[in-house]
């Protein structure tokens, strides 16, 4: 087990000296991405993310609650991630390991940071109530990219959602009664890219071969400004990286933006309209 | 009570024949990883299965040197039922896990497995009422994906008594039907060649009579079932040959 692991990852790294990758991709390319609307009617808000044979699913929740001290008027966010045993045989029931948290953690930054969402106007009353959204991510199908793919779901979700009813005599939530009410999403719509370091060569969405063989991944939330504007950030993994290739990285993930989120958009719009 | 008997029971809440399930989705095969795995859907009730194994089980001390064993989990997604769940197992989802494991196990083979286990993860993403009814159904698909050796093939369905009625696969609201003798909730599962039951749970109050019709009812609704089971399993077997 271990021997084979090796030797796919020796061929990889290979293949990468040369700029070649097992499915012919270019380094920066993704594979096929596919999005569909509604996973559970029960959510506020779900989708399905597919990036070749990765597969996410998100849904939106969200409940009345207190604000955050040092938020008053404005609404809560939690994003939660659960790498599920059902997705890969590595993951295992009990407490969330580091890959969950980091990966819930890096989608709640990357749509926070963005200002995507507008928690201002999801404030009740100032200091006692305000909205809680839970955006929860289940991976599905586990082939490398599970970050990249929870984001777009993640999003995609909190396009879907509509608020719920608030009786505010009541000072319940009725779930059944339909909402058209939308979220307040401005235009700062995060995408996140996780950038895998191979040797001295790098690579975007890797299958899980590649993760294996990676050295370690830096991951960068943009928004859509031109050109585009960098809202989270992390390095994750022991490695070594030089000003040089980081300013390549950054210059690689400004060009494929400008491809992979309008690809988004018109995927969105289409599985919209289904 | 000349009134509560005005209230029977007359029509169903979605208008179905009492005989009825809700429109029935199966898809084998939807977890590539997997090596089997599928989806059952009872209308709004949906489940996904996916079964690893038979493989070595870690850590040791669990094997059983005269077969191989399986596990069960149950997990419904947070976003499943209108008010968010807690991700983590709770004392219901323990206890689902386990009679599905039951239902599961009598009807496979692992005699010649010793020292391995069978891992069957069920999550339910869409809930509204029968969702270990329909994950065991999801479970059978994935199982008979994987190909593991059984004698059997299980099928699971709800039988529901609201007020006198009888009905089959029971919804959200005919659990909460409080009119007349209010609901009786009937989980049971058969395997479908010998007919026995390999599981069954009750809620509710049902006189010894009744229970027998509800036996009867549900064996026949799984009948139904079954055959929308095989018909899913002989689809994937035509489309890819039974891979993933």
């Amino acid at each position: 087990m271990i021997e084979e692991s090796n030797l796919t990852t020796k061929r990889i790294r290979e293949y990468l000296e040369h700029g070649n990758r097992f499915d012919k991709r270019n380094p920066e390319e993704y594979r096929e991405i596919k999005i569909e609307f509604g996973v559970s009617k029960k959510s506020e808000g779900s989708a399905k993310v597919k990036i070749g044979k990765t597969e996410v699913w998100a849904g939106v929740k969200m409940e009345i609650a207190e604000p955050y001290p040092d938020s008053k008027d404005k609404g809560n966010l939690m994003v939660t991630a659960e790498l599920t045993p059902l997705s890969h045989p590595k993951f295992e029931y009990g407490p969330p390991k580091f890959e969950a948290i980091e990966l819930g953690r890096l989608v709640d930054r990357g749509i926070r940071e963005s200002k995507y969402i507008d928690l201002k106007k999801l404030c009740i009353e100032e200091g006692e109530k305000v909205w809680q959204i839970f955006v929860d991510v289940y991976s599905i199908n586990d082939d490398g990219n599970l970050l990249d793919a929870a984001f777009i779901a993640a999003v995609a979700a909190l396009k879907d959602a509509k608020v719920p009813f608030y009786d505010k005599k009541e000072g319940k939530i009725d779930y059944d009664k339909p909402s058209k009410e939308k979220l307040p999403l401005t235009e700062n719509e995060p995408f996140n890219f996780s950038i895998y370091l191979i040797g001295d060569k790098f690579i975007l969405d890797p299958t899980q071969d590649e993760e294996n063989a990676g050295d370690g991944r830096l991951v960068l939330a943009v928004t859509p400004t031109k050109p585009i504007s960098i809202c989270s950030m992390q390095k994750s993994g022991e490695f070594e990286i030089s000003e040089e290739k980081f300013s390549e990285i950054l210059d690689t993930v400004e060009k494929t933006h400008k491809i992979i989120f309008s690809k988004i958009q018109k995927l969105v719009e289409s599985s919209a309209k289904k | 009570m000349g009134e509560k008997n005005n209230m029977a029971y007359t029509k169903r809440f979605d208008g179905r024949k009492f005989d009825e399930t809700r429109k029935i989705t199966a898809k084998v095969g939807v977890v590539p990883n997997a090596d089997g795995s599928a989806m059952f859907a009872f209308g709004d009730t949906v489940a996904i299965a996916a079964v690893y194994g038979p493989k070595q089980l870690h850590p040791q001390h669990m094997q059983n040197p005269e077969k191989g064993i399986m596990r069960v989990n149950y997990q419904m997604m947070s976003f499943s039922v209108s008010e968010r769940i807690r991700p983590g197992p709770s004392k219901r989802s323990t206890e689902i896990s386990k009679i599905s494991e039951w239902a599961l196990a009598s009807s496979t083979l692992l005699g010649e497995f010793p020292n391995t286990v069978v891992d069957v993860h069920i999550m339910i993403p869409q809930a509204d009422a029968s969702t270990r009814c329909a994950g065991i159904n999801a479970a059978s698909l994935a199982l008979a994906h994987a190909g593991v050796p059984m004698k059997d093939f299980v099928t699971s369905v709800s039988i529901g008594k609201m007020d006198k009625q009888m009905v089959v696969d029971v919804i959200k609201e005919e659990e909460d039907y409080e009119e007349g003798e209010g609901a009786t909730d009937i989980a049971m599962s058969f395997m479908n060649r010998s007919g026995k039951l390999v599981h069954i749970q009750l809620d509710g109050k049902i006189s010894h009579k009744e229970l027998k019709e509800a036996v009867e009812l549900g064996k026949k609704a799984c009948k139904k079932i079954y055959e929308i089971q095989k018909k899913a399993l002989k689809e994937v077997q035509e489309n890819t040959g039974g891979k993933n």
